[in-house]
């Protein structure tokens, strides 16, 4: 049944591989050992998932704000630079 | 990407200032973080970026779109920071910057799997990751922590994961801007998001 001629991932090398996986990145053999590690294996399957919401939860991070000092500076030297 | 931001660029060059503050603050927190690569503190960075602005009005008319105006924007910042650090007597982390995987660092600690030599499943889990509680992942705590461990990121980390995953740069836009071969962003990336992943983890098991 399987393909023994190539070595299953270890647990410890797919977390590696995490973010080659999502980033689309990992070559067609590696990304099949992967997916094949991942149907089997509950607790990397949570790992990954875990990895997509942080990455998600990242996103909801709010840009940092302009200080009202920089923002008037700068608006000073837009004017300036205007004329 | 020249295009997109075309109109904006025309408001300003006719001195539309509430397009110059909306521009400003939309590429703020990438811009502090790019020159926090090179210069390390935060108030630094910022005056860097100040700089870069002043820059880029001087600079605005040459400007043609050739590379897109976020990669022209962060080529200022850059090389200002690099100034900046060299004035400061900072040594440029450029092995940093470049070769991330000459330094090890494990996405998860090795105790978490079973030894090498396990006689059954070498390398697998030894304490999975537990389940995240669904109604915590949104409370303002949750976000609380994510910053901090961005926050104590090393520099260069924390340049990638600010411009990938908070302001949504793609992959190439990043390394054009920092200068960066495709694997040393990803190693960046990887680490980054291991580490605040790993973060969130003991937060959920306090």
């Amino acid at each position: 049944m399987n393909d023994a001629t190539v070595e299953a991932l270890s647990c410890q090398e797919l977390v590696e591989l995490v973010t080659a996986y999502l980033e689309g990145a990992l070559p067609a053999p590696d990304r099949a050992r992967f997916d094949e590690h991942l149907a089997s294996c509950t607790g990397c399957h949570r790992y990954v998932e875990q990895m997509r919401t942080t990455i998600r939860l990242v996103g909801r991070l709010t840009p940092s704000d302009l200080s009202p000092d920089a923002e008037r500076d700068l608006l000073a030297a837009f004017r300036s630079w205007r004329r | 990407m020249s295009v997109v931001e075309s109109p904006e660029l025309d408001a300003l060059r006719a001195g539309d200032e509430a397009a110059f503050l909306a521009l400003v603050r939309r590429h703020q927190t990438a811009m502090v973080r790019v020159a926090q690569i090179y210069v390390s503190r935060k108030d630094i960075a910022e005056e860097v970026v100040q700089e870069a602005w002043l820059g880029v009005l001087r600079g605005l008319d040459r400007f043609e779109g050739r590379s897109s105006f976020k990669t022209w924007l962060l080529r200022i910042v850059t090389n200002l920071a690099k100034t900046r650090a060299v004035r400061e007597g900072r040594t440029i982390p450029f092995s940093a910057l470049r070769s991330p995987e000459s330094v090890p660092e494990p996405a998860v600690e090795p105790e978490r799997f079973r030894r090498p030599d396990d006689p059954r499943w070498p390398g697998h889990w030894a304490s999975k990751p537990s389940e995240w509680p669904e109604q915590r992942l949104l409370g303002d705590e949750t976000l609380q922590r994510i910053q901090a461990a961005i926050e104590a990121l090393p520099d260069n980390q924390r340049a990638v994961i600010t411009l990938r995953d908070v302001e949504g740069w793609s992959a190439e836009e990043v390394c054009n801007a920092l200068e960066l071969s495709e694997t040393n962003q990803r190693v960046l990336l990887h680490r980054a998001r291991s580490k605040v992943r790993g973060a969130l983890e003991r937060y959920f098991d306090e």
